[in-house]
């Protein structure tokens, strides 16, 4: 697993207080992780923090599951 | 009209984190006051205050839910469920229609407030404003946090009073249960306001006590030396009923709701009438609205916050109150004790009160050394040490910033 994948997977497990082998990159964070609409906010200005970067409104809305977080981050985190 | 009985009782305050442990420290005569350990107070004119001890959310809570409330809600959610255990609710089917949340908060989410807005000017300009800031902060969501774990679909909304929020909590559910309008509410108050911007403010104000020599004797209401409130935290809650429904499903009783008074200064948004008059016509409208006559009272938890004009102006109100009646009774502060809980004094006094009838016992006045030639030296202050004495009816007074003044008539129940 990539750094970016492990750094992730540990804000969702912190945010949504899930366990990490719930953390799939399969799992979607409102229909598998219990997240509101809040939760799914939080969490992108959450990745936003830690990766330093700013993630535009229509591809936020785009980020719906662990595996989609990953790969947008990998591909555009700093 | 109906009648309104109270059943269950919740605390979570700087003498104890459950109704036993407040009504120990009560009886005690212990004081909650000590130097202030939540943030470094070294630069301020007061740096102790009465917080909340031993208090972990999350052996509550599960963590995610805990992050997203201000302590102010968290308080809430762990004194309600005190009082509906306690009122055996938990064993019960309870018609959500009928059933609501009525909860004070003089403040709200204080710390949420301060933290954001101090990230944001910490920072670069682009806000980062958290989600949950607006939900956390607003004054209103414990009553919606409870409402959702309770499943209650009836009236519910946060009352704003300053000091005299959680009374009028518990007024309003009282009169929406002997209207008819629902048969049961979990009521009360929160704060948490021992932060910078809590302590700070109410030191510009002259409002504490700086006796940072000895915390735990500032609070001391009455005393010659008084020199300002102490600030506390923490909340208490009520479980209310119609006398009808806690019968039928047979529930232990504590005491019966006689009857709520409110009234306003209307002289100065901070300072208490000198001569009392709110507080005046406060008491009175209590004892009309429970049918009582002076004489029928005989025990007055008062505001007493401990400040030099607001405890000789109360004293005044009672004296035009009661009459010759004001030296047959018994007067206490528990703020002597648990200092003050701002908009969550009135609920935990209510319990100190509704206990005190219960155990025929009235709490103290401590830290008392010096009388004031100023008060009237007949009323009877109960201080230092719990007085025993059947308790057949109690007034509840709390009065808030901006003039208001609540009172609420607790009663033994009798069948």
């Amino acid at each position: 697993m990539s750094d970016i994948a492990s750094k992730v997977r540990s804000i969702i497990v912190d945010k949504l207080g899930v366990d990490e082998n719930e953390v799939t990159p399969e799992a979607s964070f409102t229909n598998d992780l219990g997240a509101d609409s809040l939760d799914t906010v939080e969490l992108i200005m959450e990745f936003e923090k830690e990766f330093g970067l700013s993630i535009p409104d229509d591809q936020a809305e785009n980020i719906q599951t662990v595996g989609q977080a990953i790969t947008y981050l990998e591909a555009n985190a700093k | 009209m109906r009648r309104v009985v109270v059943t269950g009782l919740g605390a979570l305050t700087p003498l104890g984190n459950s109704v036993k442990d407040y009504w120990d420290g009560l009886m005690q005569g212990r004081s909650g006051a000590a130097l202030i350990t939540r943030f470094d107070a070294s630069k301020f004119r007061t740096r102790f205050a009465a917080e909340v001890k031993g208090f972990d959310p999350e052996n509550h809570m599960d963590r995610k839910e805990a992050r997203k409330m201000d302590p102010y809600t968290q308080y809430a959610m762990v004194t309600a469920e005190e009082a509906f255990v306690d009122a055996g609710l938990h064993q019960f089917k309870i018609d959500g229609e009928k059933a609501g949340v009525i909860w004070g908060s003089g403040i709200g989410g204080l710390y949420t407030v301060f933290n954001e807005f101090k990230a944001y000017y910490l920072g670069d300009g682009v806000p980062k404003f958290n989600p949950f800031f607006v939900p956390k902060m607003i004054s209103d969501i414990a009553a919606g946090y409870l409402s959702i774990r309770y499943g209650f679909h009836g009236p519910n909304y946060t009352t704003v009073s300053a000091c005299a929020s959680s009374n009028n909590a518990i007024i309003d559910a009282f009169n929406y249960i002997r209207w008819g309008v629902a048969d049961l509410f979990i009521t009360g108050g929160s704060e948490a306001a021992v932060n910078e911007p809590g302590v700070a403010g109410f030191n510009a104000m002259k409002a504490l006590s700086e006796r940072n020599d000895d915390p735990a004797t500032a609070s001391r209401p009455f005393d010659l030396d008084r020199d300002g409130f102490v600030l506390g935290e923490g909340g208490a809650a009520l479980v209310i009923e119609s006398l009808d429904h806690a019968l039928a499903r047979g529930a232990r009783i504590y005491a019966e709701i006689g009857g709520v008074g409110l009234s306003a200064d209307a002289y100065h948004i901070t300072a208490p009438h000198p001569e009392g008059l709110g507080a005046t016509i406060v008491m009175r409208n209590a004892l009309r609205d429970a049918r009582l006559l002076p004489s029928e009272i005989d025990y007055i938890n008062v505001h007493g916050t401990s400040t030099p004009l607001g405890d000789l102006s109360e004293i005044k109100a009672i004296r035009n109150v009661f009459g010759e009646d004001a030296y047959r009774l018994n007067v206490s502060s528990t703020k002597s004790m648990s200092g003050h809980l701002l908009g969550a004094a009135g609920a935990a006094e209510a319990v100190a009160s509704i206990l005190a009838i219960v155990h025929g016992i009235v709490p103290p006045t401590i830290n008392h050394f010096t009388d004031d030639p100023a008060l009237d030296s007949r009323i009877n202050l109960t201080f230092n040490t719990p007085q025993s004495r059947t308790i057949r009816a109690a007034l509840s007074n709390t009065f808030g910033f901006g003039g208001h003044n609540t009172s609420v008539v607790f009663k033994a129940y009798q069948a």
